[in-house]
């Protein structure tokens, strides 16, 4: 397998999780220190560093879970994801990774949005057996949200 | 034939007895009554926050703000004065400014070539003496006659306030003495934008003007504080109004933390509080008044908030009957270090879209609009901490914040 094809497993894998409903296994995409964040695109251009979520750590990550299974309140929906091919470069000891993406939520009732669209700017490297991401920043295209974001992007 | 007269709906609405203690749910159903905010209270005699002066720093800056659905442009002149205008040409009412920011020496109209000062005043149209000797504006015609309709500005503590009404007090006077020093608290020195973004709720704005000033729900329905201790209501704290009930201090104070009988059967304090990442929550002290915890609301639409460490400003505007934009900006102070930075990145995870403790805030109101539904001649019953608009020091659990914004709303509104 070439790593271009072992990123877009990767890619695959990831939105299949968050889709299906296993969240627990979201954390398992990200090496221990890994960090995930959404910001907008207008914060990203401007270089301001506060987003709309940020997690330092994979324990972070298992928080948010946590917290979505067990303390925070909010109709059931689920989402889409439509990851886009990778453009990678290497660097370092890993790989700077971008591509779109497209989300769709799908709501109790049936009704379904384009939640979200935008960028994933990766940094992703070998970690043991396996490609993980040592930063996964979604840039979202638009500086707003509609209701609430719970789920990960 | 009989000819249907106008009639004005918001004022056949009779409030129902009981006063403060019921808000009937048509007021967030009725277009007639909202078309009627836009006019006597987005329009009178308050403030509405703008932006903040963070935003305009440098001669030429503008930025687009809204009052109500009225769109509104805010510039920083070439001497440095601040000055806000309804973004709408004078000639034929098209947008002046179509960027949300931007820099510029003058404003000028896409449509015909109206051009502005950044004060709004009229500087020159397009064609005035026509083309060829031919066309061109009246003899009479003064350039003076027209301009950018201007709002009243003033500034307190970096937040850009503008008013329409020439009755409307002072700022400092607006606020009164006790939330005066409380922004002056959070806000007072020089502090800076972290980041922001904005999140569409799907309810009437007063329904999160109530919300945000609803100290009852906080601890129950955000069960992510209560649960990891970050502020329950057996924490001292309380409510705070201004005199007028319009604005509203809710604070608690984490390290006074003391276990009540009250709290064993509330679900969500039951819930297993081990985070497997805690040092998210650390904080440092930043005043020496012990309280770790303030939701600052100013009639109508603006919220200063400093939980823990996380410094931000909200403020919300009606786009529609049943549809509202919530912004959220984070902010900083500008001697901040990189490791206090961190952590105010680190709490914006308790606010915001996604926030820990908020992001309920994003469809329960939708709740109340949906479940009211049908039901516009009923009312709710808002009698938590009594029925009266006062401050109630050493118990958030009450609606008297939220029986003060009424009883400033139906000053306003002759309700």
């Amino acid at each position: 397998m070439t790593v271009r094809e072992a990123i877009e497993d990767l890619f695959a894998d990831y939105a299949e999780a968050i889709d299906d409903g296993a969240l627990e296994r979201w954390p398992g995409f990200f090496t221990e220190d890994g960090e995930y964040q959404i910001i907008t695109r207008e914060s990203h251009d401007a270089g301001l560093p506060i987003g709309i979520l940020y997690c330092g750590s994979r324990a972070m990550m298992e928080d948010r879970v946590r917290a979505l299974r067990t303390a925070n309140i909010y109709e059931p929906h689920s989402y889409r994801h439509l990851p886009g091919p990778p453009r990678l470069a290497v660097q370092g000891d890993g790989f700077v990774v971008r591509s779109n993406f497209c989300v769709f939520r799908i709501a109790q009732d049936g009704d379904t949005v384009t939640f979200a669209t935008g960028r994933y700017l990766d940094r992703i490297v070998r970690d043991g057996d396996a490609l993980r991401f040592r930063s996964r920043r979604v840039v979202l295209d638009s500086r707003r949200i509609d209701t609430l974001l719970v789920l990960p992007l | 034939m009989d000819i249907p007269v106008a009639r004005d709906r918001a004022s056949d609405l009779a409030w129902p007895q009981g006063g403060v203690t019921r808000v009937p749910f048509r007021v967030f159903a009725d277009p007639a009554i909202y078309a009627e905010e836009q006019r006597r209270l987005f329009r009178g005699p308050i403030w509405n926050f703008l932006c903040l002066e963070v935003e305009i720093l440098n001669p030429g800056d503008w930025r687009l703000a809204s009052v109500g659905e009225v769109p509104v442009v805010v510039t920083r002149d070439e001497h440095g004065a601040i000055h806000a205008m309804v973004n709408r040409c004078a000639h034929k009412g098209a947008l002046v400014c179509l960027q949300e920011r931007g820099n510029a020496k003058s404003l000028t109209c896409v449509y015909h070539s109206w051009s502005y000062d950044l004060a709004g005043r009229l500087q020159s149209v397009a064609f005035r003496h026509g083309v060829r000797g031919k066309g061109g504006m009246p003899e009479d015609f003064d350039t003076a006659q027209h301009r950018l309709e201007p709002l009243r500005v003033e500034v307190f503590c970096g937040l850009v306030f503008g008013t329409f009404s020439d009755a409307t007090v002072p700022v400092e006077d607006y606020l009164g003495t006790t939330m005066a020093r409380m922004i002056r608290r959070n806000l007072g020195r020089p502090h800076r934008l972290l980041g922001m973004h904005s999140q569409i709720i799907h309810n009437n704005w007063k329904l999160y003007a109530e919300n945000v000033r609803d100290s009852y729900h906080a601890t129950l329905l955000h069960t992510f504080y209560t649960t990891f201790k970050v502020n329950r209501l057996d924490m001292d704290g309380g409510m705070l109004l201004s005199d007028d009930g319009r604005h509203s201090i809710s604070y608690a104070k984490r390290g006074t933390l003391q276990q009540s009988e009250e709290y064993r059967n509330v679900h969500s304090a039951q819930y297993d509080s081990a985070l497997a990442a805690p040092q998210f929550l650390d904080t440092w002290t930043e005043f020496d008044d012990g309280v770790t915890h303030c939701i600052q609301t100013i009639f109508p639409t603006l919220v200063v908030q400093l939980t823990l460490n996380s410094l931000a400003v909200r403020f919300f505007t009606p786009r529609g009957l049943d549809r509202t934009e919530l912004f959220w900006i984070y902010l900083g102070y500008q001697d901040d270090n990189e490791q206090q930075t961190r952590q105010r990145l680190m709490q914006s995870n308790l606010t915001g879209a996604a926030g820990l403790v908020s992001l309920e805030d994003g469809c329960i109101n939708e709740f109340v609009q949906r479940g009211t539904r049908g039901s516009e001649d009923r009312n709710a019953f808002l009698e938590m901490g009594g029925r009266d608009v006062a401050s109630s020091d050493g118990s958030r659990a009450t609606e008297t914040g939220i029986r003060g914004f009424w009883q400033g709303y139906r000053e306003l509104m002759g309700l």
